[in-house]
């Protein structure tokens, strides 16, 4: 008898974990998928990645105990990404930015405006920076997170989240513009 | 010469993170620094690049669904919580637990009888229907902030008059509105904004009583459905239940 009311407690409680994990944490898949087509480049692995920490979040769930929902997703998100990384595509962890090939040019406004009607163009040069880079540049710009949640999620202090914003806006900026002078010789050579 | 703060605290300026004191200082260092004032234009045209491009992802509704099912039955949501006491405790919690469950089923089968919950009927299609909404570049028919072009637009199209008001000042601007079919039925559709989401309010005539809001959720979703002077309303988005609540209360005022 008291096994049985055990058993039923258990599932009681179980029930009202998943109800609590479907009120605060579902409600952030948007931006756990998104997080992680980013970090991962593709769709494909960016689903099944991203169900599988929906799945590690729920089983961790007992341990969030309230506040923000959507940076604890996050962080777990982030951490299935680069454990996916370092299975399955260590180099792309490896590969540091190469400032050499992307000499600094004049930054006028214009230039800019240009490249950034280009959503192909855009996501090529988001795709081509490094994941630590990528990773502030997509929390900030697209989800909208403050620094204090940027530094939750990445586990990196609130100064050195703005000095890797910086970085990586600068570097995000010579990677559109070598595109378009890349470009502009390409047409020229035509 | 290139000038230190280009390359630091100008980023926590365009961020709006800075305190007052540090973002007074670098207002009055911009009066002075060719530099960080054609930085400060080409970060700021760089970020409405970004936010304009449509870069962001949403989850594909096929991760939804197979999360639904690892999820499954479970989230139908209970009671209460048990916590560890001893043995000789366990024939009396036997007896709460067994009058309590009693409790439970029979609200719920007498709550089913007397009228059909918003969650067993309608819930599944208006959550559909706002998956659709979002997928398909299918969000609004007409795409007007102004209420009193939304409210023109529905006449003749439906034989009812939704309720159309905007809510900018109160943080749910309204974006639009368009036509929809839920479970063969012809319903308005109202979209507002929150933030960065989307609300889709879902109205069409009914023949019940009035009722208070009933909120649930589903696939992720919260909705809050109610009924009010012979209209049917639900109200579903990825916001939080308190903004759906805050909205609901906004629109029956």
């Amino acid at each position: 008898m008291s096994r049985q009311v055990q058993g039923q407690a258990v599932d009681v409680s179980e029930g009202q974990d998943r109800l609590r994990f479907e009120q605060l944490v579902l409600p952030h898949l948007d931006a756990a998928f998104n997080l992680a087509r980013w970090i991962l480049r593709g769709r494909t692995d960016a689903e099944d990645v991203a169900q599988e920490a929906m799945l590690r979040a729920l089983r961790f769930f007992r341990g969030f105990h309230g506040g923000d929902a959507r940076s604890w997703l996050l962080q777990i998100v982030r951490n299935s990404c680069y454990t996916w990384l370092e299975k399955n595509r260590p180099m792309e962890l490896a590969t540091e930015f190469d400032e050499e090939l992307f000499p600094q040019s004049a930054v006028t406004p214009e230039s800019l405006a240009i490249a950034g009607d280009n959503r192909e163009r855009l996501t090529r040069a988001l795709e081509d920076l490094p994941p630590r880079f990528r990773e502030v540049l997509v929390l900030r710009e697209l989800e909208g997170c403050s620094y204090k949640e940027i530094a939750t999620i990445t586990s990196m202090p609130i100064g050195t989240v703005m000095s890797a914003l910086a970085r990586a806006r600068q570097r995000l900026r010579l990677l559109i513009q070598g595109r378009q002078v890349g470009n502009q010789e390409a047409k020229r050579e035509l | 010469m290139s000038c230190e703060l280009t390359h630091s605290v100008l980023h926590g300026y365009v961020d709006g993170e800075l305190d007052a004191a540090r973002a007074a200082d670098f207002e009055r260092h911009l009066l002075s620094c060719a530099e960080c004032v054609a930085s400060l234009e080409a970060q700021e045209t760089l970020r409405s690049s970004i936010q304009g491009a449509g870069l962001y992802e949403r989850a594909p509704v096929t991760l939804r669904r197979r999360l639904e099912g690892e999820l499954g039955a479970g989230a139908q949501g209970s009671t209460a919580r048990v916590v560890a006491m001893p043995p000789a405790a366990w024939r009396w919690l036997a007896i709460a637990a067994t009058i309590l469950l009693a409790g439970v089923l029979g609200w719920r089968v007498i709550s089913g009888v007397r009228e059909p919950s918003m969650e067993a009927s309608y819930a599944p299609a208006i959550v559909d229907a706002h998956l659709r909404s979002l997928q398909a570049g299918h969000l609004e028919d007409v795409v007007s902030t102004d209420q009193h072009t939304v409210k023109p637009w529905f006449d003749g199209r439906l034989d009812f008059a939704p309720p159309v008001h905007d809510f900018a000042a109160e943080g749910f601007p309204l974006q639009g509105g368009r036509l929809d079919v839920v479970r063969g039925r012809t319903v308005a559709v109202l979209v507002y904004g929150r933030r960065k989401h989307i609300v889709n309010v879902f109205i069409w005539p009914t023949k019940e009583r009035d009722s208070a809001p009933q909120t649930g959720s589903q696939l992720g979703y919260n909705w809050i459905d109610w009924r009010k002077d012979g209209m049917e309303l639900s109200a579903v988005s990825d916001v939080s239940p308190n903004d759906l609540k805050e909205l609901q209360r906004l629109i029956q005022q």
